[in-house]
């Protein structure tokens, strides 16, 4: 079963170069921009794109994985899409260092999308740190199939918020919260996602952030008839799903638990599936 | 010798006891699942093989996160045989590799030689296979002692219970493992008992420790270690077990990356060679691979890969 649905995942994937068209520090992350060409037609929210990094003599032999925060396309760049990158490791260092003009081998759009409601629903967002990149372009496709569209982001501090110009204007409502009290509210989203599930104010939540984060929202739904979808994130070597490295205990059907890939059976993924308190364990054995 | 027009043409062919392969370039197992992931950026049926994961007798979640650790040009991995279980491999993935005119080398991995023998049961049963790979070296599970290749006798008793069991027909390639102190003599107790192939190498042992926890980074403690790093390892390998057994196939492994590291194996004595590693880092590795060893081949002259292989020992051999 989910071989055939992974078939239909990641048709649209392939490796290619794409050029670096934009490179732009915003706060503590990195606006990157890459030409894409016609690929941005295949590409959903909450897909990602796995990047080579470090050059062809490159000790670092595995891509890294991005999530695509928004595509467009214009007529004088073409297909473009652009990712929100925070130079942590010796991967994403190199990724924040290249210059506009560089090529770059690309694997993408990769793993699971967000689902997109039928009929125009209470959607409420949720973003932890530059978790919140994919979420705007995401806000777009669900405004313009009529849903309300609320915002929560958080961080530890302020300068890990990200939250454009352009991409409040995507949203009925943005509120922010910081664990220092250093932007917006002092607090975590959860706080006031718990009292919007309670008051019967939402029902689809989407996700993306800190596992902690994912884990706090699926404990607040439990019991509620609210959907949330979250996109995980798990140490991967391949992005393809050959790995088998980046897996996560998520209930079956049949009530068994499964060690589904989170590049393959995800990012996307339906919060109440996955077996939070397993994670970093082993299920019983079948 | 055969092809009449040296320049031009070349028998890229190899064979593995009595299977023959288009090309010499294969999946490794475990580096490419059951073949569907990758078919998505090549077709399966212009490489030589696909080596499915190794395929246990049971369903089977594996190792806990994290199981990945990145390391100077290699990787560790501590995935610990998470699959489907036999039942559900032969009838869902052997058939649609099957499907897809793929050849399919199966890879199996058992806690005890009777699970070797009923796995090696139910394959034989089955139709579409060029040969089964028995892994008796997967570093990833909970007790070394059950690695039956770091031990003679042990390795000796699974391959000969396999081959009881599967008969002439498909050809054994015995997977081992470099962490051992005499691998020739591993190597030969496997061929007497009556492997037809061996796979050289399994992954290296070894360990991160993580310096914000200051515990061992993987959730099994230790992994195996794949990538370039240890592609002197494999070549050393290949070349000391080719040297003992000239005539035994040698499927090689360990690092392959570009055409120029398969050639490199070759020389040392595989008659075919395993891209792993390499595919996570670029999906397209295993056909870029092919080409350029062809490549290779042709501009130094050879005009079958066969001339190619052990070429490295020539001058033990005037």
């Amino acid at each position: 079963m989910v071989g055939v649905a992974m078939t239909l995942i990641n048709r649209h994937a392939s490796q290619f170069m794409a050029t670096v068209i934009g490179n732009k520090k915003v706060g503590q992350y990195h606006q990157i921009l890459l030409h894409v060409g016609e690929m941005v037609s295949h590409c959903r929210p909450g897909n990602f794109i796995a990047i080579s990094v470090g050059g062809d003599s490159s000790r670092m032999i595995l891509r890294r994985a991005f999530a695509i925060s928004r595509v467009s396309e214009s007529v004088s760049f073409g297909g473009t899409m652009e990712l929100i990158v925070a130079p942590h490791g010796s991967g994403s260092k190199w990724l924040c260092a290249q210059q506009e003009g560089t090529e770059i081998d690309v694997v993408t759009p990769l793993g699971t999308a967000f689902g997109i409601p039928t009929t125009p629903v209470d959607a409420v967002l949720v973003g932890g740190g530059y978790g919140s990149a994919p979420l705007f372009g995401l806000a777009e496709v669900l405004k313009s199939r009529g849903c309300r569209v609320d915002m929560l982001l958080g961080a530890s501090t302020g300068s890990k918020i990200y939250a454009p110009m352009e991409g409040k204007r995507a949203v009925n409502s943005l509120r922010i919260y910081t664990e220092d009290g250093s932007m917006g509210e002092m607090g975590r989203v959860t706080e006031p996602l718990a009292q919007l599930v309670a008051d019967g104010a939402v029902d689809v939540i989407y996700s993306c952030g800190p596992m902690g984060m994912l884990a706090a929202i699926s404990k607040i739904v439990v019991g509620s008839e609210v959907i949330h979808q979250c996109a995980v994130e798990e140490a991967m070597a391949c992005g393809i799903g050959i790995c088998m490295t980046c897996v996560l205990p998520v209930k079956q059907s049949d009530g068994s638990t499964s060690m589904l890939r989170s590049c393959i059976d995800g990012p996307v993924m339906d919060g109440s599936d996955v077996q939070w308190d397993l994670v970093g364990k082993i299920p019983e054995a079948k | 010798m055969s092809a009449p027009n040296p320049s031009k043409t070349l028998d890229f062919s190899t064979t593995l006891g009595n299977s023959w392969f288009p090309t010499p370039i294969f999946t490794a197992s475990g580096c490419a699942s059951s073949g569907k992931e990758l078919s998505q950026f090549f077709d399966l049926k212009d490489i030589g093989a696909v080596v499915t994961k190794s395929v246990m007798l049971k369903p089977r979640h594996g190792r806990p996160t994290p199981r990945m650790a990145e390391t100077p040009s290699g990787m560790l991995n501590s995935i610990g045989l998470q699959g489907p279980g036999i039942d559900a491999f032969l009838a869902n993935d052997l058939p649609w590799l099957v499907s897809q005119k793929a050849r399919v080398i199966v890879s199996i991995a058992g806690e005890t030689a009777e699970e070797y023998t009923t796995l090696a049961r139910k394959v034989r049963a089955s139709s579409g296979i060029s040969a089964l790979e028995v892994n008796i070296s997967c570093p990833n599970v909970e007790n070394r002692g059950l690695v039956f290749a770091c031990d003679p006798e042990a390795s000796q008793r699974v391959i000969d219970s396999v081959r009881k069991t599967i008969g002439g027909e498909i050809p054994i390639i015995a997977k081992l493992s470099p962490d051992v102190t005499d691998l020739p003599l591993i190597a030969r107790g496997v061929v007497d008992a009556g492997a037809d192939a061996l796979a050289l190498i399994n992954t290296v042992l070894g360990m991160v420790i993580n310096l914000d926890t200051m515990k061992p980074h993987l959730g099994g403690k230790t992994g195996g270690l794949s990538g370039p790093a240890i592609r002197p390892v494999a070549v050393r390998a290949i070349y000391q077990v080719h040297s003992a057994l000239p005539k035994i196939p040698i499927l090689g492994m360990g690092g392959v990356s570009t055409g120029r590291d398969a050639l490199e194996l070759i020389l040392a004595g595989a008659s075919g060679v395993s891209v792993g590693t390499a595919s996570f880092g670029n999906p397209t590795a295993l056909v870029q691979i092919q080409s350029q060893l062809q490549e290779l081949l042709i501009a130094r002259g050879f005009t079958t890969l066969r001339q190619a292989i052990g070429y490295a020992h020539r001058e033990e051999n005037i």
